[in-house]
């Protein structure tokens, strides 16, 4: 850039107002940062959800169960793949504030149906040999320092056991990885056979299930097959896309998107506003020189784009910085202590971020530079 | 000696220099105030969130009146006993009764996908079977539209709350209940408290229509004075045929509670404090600009012989003000947007819908203007400062 001097001096006329500014909208872009990995945790599952995959659950509430027998029946309609069920455990380790979920799902077909979930070969074979082995996911695996080979006693609100129980310990045989950032390593899974032995009642009972369709497109149909196999029956059931499903889930909260936005919209306008009273200052303040610079052969659109590089360069600026701290304290961990399992930055929007940061500079310079544009040279040299 | 008046009228003549020259610098000024407006908008909105859930979640439980679940279950939804349990329960020391018997309503607490009005996806919506003593041990609730649904017939009375909330609940409207539609014969209030959320029936057939058996989720009593409850709770954990957890109502709505309201504020108050930093520099910016517009004032003034304190103070003055105002204006804006909203969340421990009203409470007000004044003082303190240093023969060079 030629003038990349003048753009620079300019900005250092008066440090302490450009340091202000830069740091307003650092702000505004470390908000950003925050509310965007906010709403990844909160609804963010969705996009992760496989879009070859159904939930197939109790058409009155997920709260009901399902007959074992259902996934012969799933598997018989033609275009299903493949039929798996998990429950709800809803136990507790140790204390009740240290929340996780668990599951008790079959094993190989579990691990067949999330390729995303990444297990050690030895450690999947650990699993299928050991009847209360149990794996469990990264995340919780370093939140409570456990190692393969712990034993893991789980208290569960839900489920006791025909000796009257309720502490289930599990043999922890594998700790697994996720393929994605945006995979969930927080739950543990153990073995279905072993939770439907020994639990005391609702056996041949499972929570909800999985199904693996053949072709991601005839999805919607088929999980209106699935939902006409079981009508009229004593538990009917509702099929929804994984994605749907989770996407409903995460809408019971509340709706987030609109919130975030909401919130964000308030920041960046009021960013805009400060920063932008900035600039028409600077410019206003320096309309003589203008004045002198287009005396001395500057075109309009040259001093245009001058003052636009000014507020560019520091939108742009202050928005690198703060979506680079918004991303070392996001690497930190979620704010709330283990609410949020999906809580990180997501690609998509630092690229936003980035663009946002664009938008705002152009705002921001855009009235100040038309107004320099618009400068007539013997006015500005009247003004000095 | 005239010190004080005298330091006095200084402060007054430089305030009145500031405030006067506002409509010179109203881009700045504006930029600030609204800034202010803003956190202050921001902060109180969403810690009303907090605290309407909070409500709701408190309003739900008098002094005398208890909740039993089972020992180890952290809600209702995971609780269980036997019929045989729940007459012990009622038969129990420190429970009020009246000619009817004990005022005890043994209870199931079960969900139903509804979809939501808002989004228009399903939800899971909290439906409570329950016993004739359910509107006794329950002091604020009132049938506020249609009538009481039958004892052992499939209707249901819906929550006020349940019936802003999810579609196609209105009187006359029908609830899907595997093969059957049960008529919404009632619409019931309690005083904001979470049983506003519910769709409410008979136990016994919520027993049957669930495929329960002859099993109850939670009792819950009226006792016959707020200090029967350490005797009362004595009783049943002491009872060896019993395996009980007793609290009082108000505990366990604290108690199920916890989580969104902390993850509510702890979110709210870290989106507004990023945002008042923001402001405060929006803040300094003003301010400086305010003193550096007026560096020839203040040298003259000083010249003239005013102190330094006085202009410390009225720079000071003015920054509180547009701190006050933007503030005003922003806890304003937050009351009338916020107070009131009707919304619904999930409340984790149960996976169940609580309908809610966002409270901008005084409390919350207060703390917002705080917040203003806070971010006025730290915007206005540095600009004075320098204000106050001024070279004078510099400053008057300027002229």
């Amino acid at each position: 850039m030629k003038h990349w001097h003048l753009i620079w001096s300019n900005l250092k006329r008066k440090k302490l107002r450009t340091l202000l500014t830069l740091l307003s909208i650092v702000v505004a872009f470390v908000l950003f940062g925050f509310l965007s990995a906010i709403r990844q945790a909160l609804a963010g599952g969705v996009s992760m959800a496989g879009q070859n995959r159904l939930v197939v659950r109790h058409k009155v509430s997920i709260i009901q169960s399902l007959p074992e027998s259902y996934k012969a029946r799933m598997e018989r309609i033609p275009g299903v793949a493949v039929a798996t069920h998990e429950s709800w455990f809803g136990g507790v380790y140790q204390d009740a504030k240290n929340f996780f979920p668990q599951m008790p799902v079959v094993p190989d077909e579990f691990l067949d149906m999330y390729p995303e979930f990444l297990l050690p070969p030895e450690q999947k074979q650990a699993w299928l040999e050991t009847r209360t082995g149990a794996i469990v996911g990264r995340k919780t695996a370093e939140r409570f320092h456990w190692k393969v080979g712990d034993k893991v006693p789980i208290q569960s609100s839900i489920w006791g056991k025909t000796d009257g129980s309720r502490l289930w310990e599990f043999d922890l045989v594998g700790i697994f990885d996720g393929r994605d950032k945006g995979t969930d390593t927080t739950p543990l899974y153990f073995r279905y056979d072993y939770f439907d032995e020994a639990r005391a009642w609702n056996k041949g009972q499972v929570g909800w299930y999985l199904v693996r369709v053949k072709d991601p497109a005839q999805a919607a149909e088929l999980a209106k097959l699935v939902d006409q196999e079981f009508e009229n029956s004593a538990a009917e059931t509702k099929t929804e896309p994984e994605g749907a499903f989770l996407q409903g889930w995460a809408k019971q909260i509340g709706d987030i998107t609109t919130i975030t936005a909401t919130i964000l919209s308030a920041v960046f306008f009021t960013i805009l506003l400060v920063s932008g009273n900035t600039m028409s200052q600077a410019v206003r303040e320096r309309t003589g020189e203008l004045g002198a610079l287009k005396a001395m052969g500057f075109t309009s659109s040259q001093v245009l784009s001058l003052v636009l590089a000014e507020s560019c360069v520091l939108a742009v600026l202050g928005g690198g910085i703060g979506l680079g701290l918004a991303w070392i304290f996001i690497a930190r961990g979620d704010p709330t202590g283990g609410l949020l399992p999906l809580y990180f930055f997501p690609t998509v929007d630092v690229l936003i971020g980035v663009g946002l940061s664009v938008a705002l500079g152009i705002l921001a310079g855009i009235f100040p530079a038309l107004q320099a544009m618009r400068l007539r040279v013997a006015d500005a040299l009247r003004r000095m | 000696m005239s010190g004080p008046i005298n330091w006095l009228s200084q402060i007054v003549s430089v305030s009145k220099f500031g405030l006067l020259s506002i409509p010179q610098r109203r881009g700045s000024v504006a930029a600030a105030v609204i800034g202010i407006a803003g956190v202050v908008a921001v902060l109180v909105g969403v810690l009303s969130m907090g605290a309407g859930f909070q409500n709701a979640m408190t309003a739900s439980g008098s002094p005398d009146a208890a909740i039993v679940l089972r020992s180890g279950a952290d809600s209702e939804m995971v609780s269980g006993f036997l019929r045989e349990s729940t007459r012990i329960i009622a038969d129990a020391r420190g429970v009020a009764r009246n000619d009817d018997g004990p005022l005890a309503s043994s209870e199931l607490f079960v969900i139903i996908n509804l979809p939501k009005r808002s989004t228009g996806t399903d939800a899971n919506v909290p439906m409570r079977g329950v016993e004739h003593a359910a509107f006794k041990v329950r002091d604020k609730w009132k049938l506020v539209d249609g009538r009481m649904f039958e004892w052992g017939k499939n209707e249901a009375i819906i929550g006020v709350g349940a019936a802003n909330e999810f579609t196609g609940m209105e009187l006359g409207g029908k609830l899907r209940v595997g093969q059957r539609d049960w008529p919404i014969v009632g619409i019931f209030s309690a005083g904001g408290g979470t049983a506003e959320s519910e769709i409410w029936t008979d136990a016994s057939v919520l027993q049957a229509a669930y495929k329960r058996g002859d099993t109850f989720q939670s009792v819950y009593v009226k006792l016959v004075s707020p200090g029967a409850f350490q005797e009362f709770k004595d009783a049943l954990t002491t009872d060896p045929r019993l395996n009980a957890k007793v609290l009082r109502q108000a505990e366990y709505y604290a108690e199920q509670s916890t989580a969104v309201t902390k993850l509510i504020t702890t979110l709210g108050f870290l989106i507004a404090f990023l945002m008042a930093i923001g402001a405060v520099f929006g803040a300094l910016n003003t301010m400086y600009s305010s003193v550096s517009a007026r560096t020839r004032e203040i040298a003259t003034l000083r010249a003239l012989g005013f102190g330094s304190g006085a202009v410390v103070v009225s720079v000071m003055i003015e920054s509180l003000a547009l701190g006050v105002l933007g503030g005003a204006i922003g806890a304003t804006l937050a009351y009338f947007t916020f107070n009131g909203l009707q919304t619904a969340t999930m409340n984790w421990q149960s996976f169940s819908q609580v309908t809610f009203a966002f409270a901008v409470t005084p409390e919350l007000l207060v703390r917002g203007i705080v917040w203003a004044v806070i971010i006025g003082l730290i915007g206005g303190l540095f600009p004075a400062l320098r204000g106050a240093r001024l070279p004078i023969a510099a400053a008057l060079r300027e002229l």
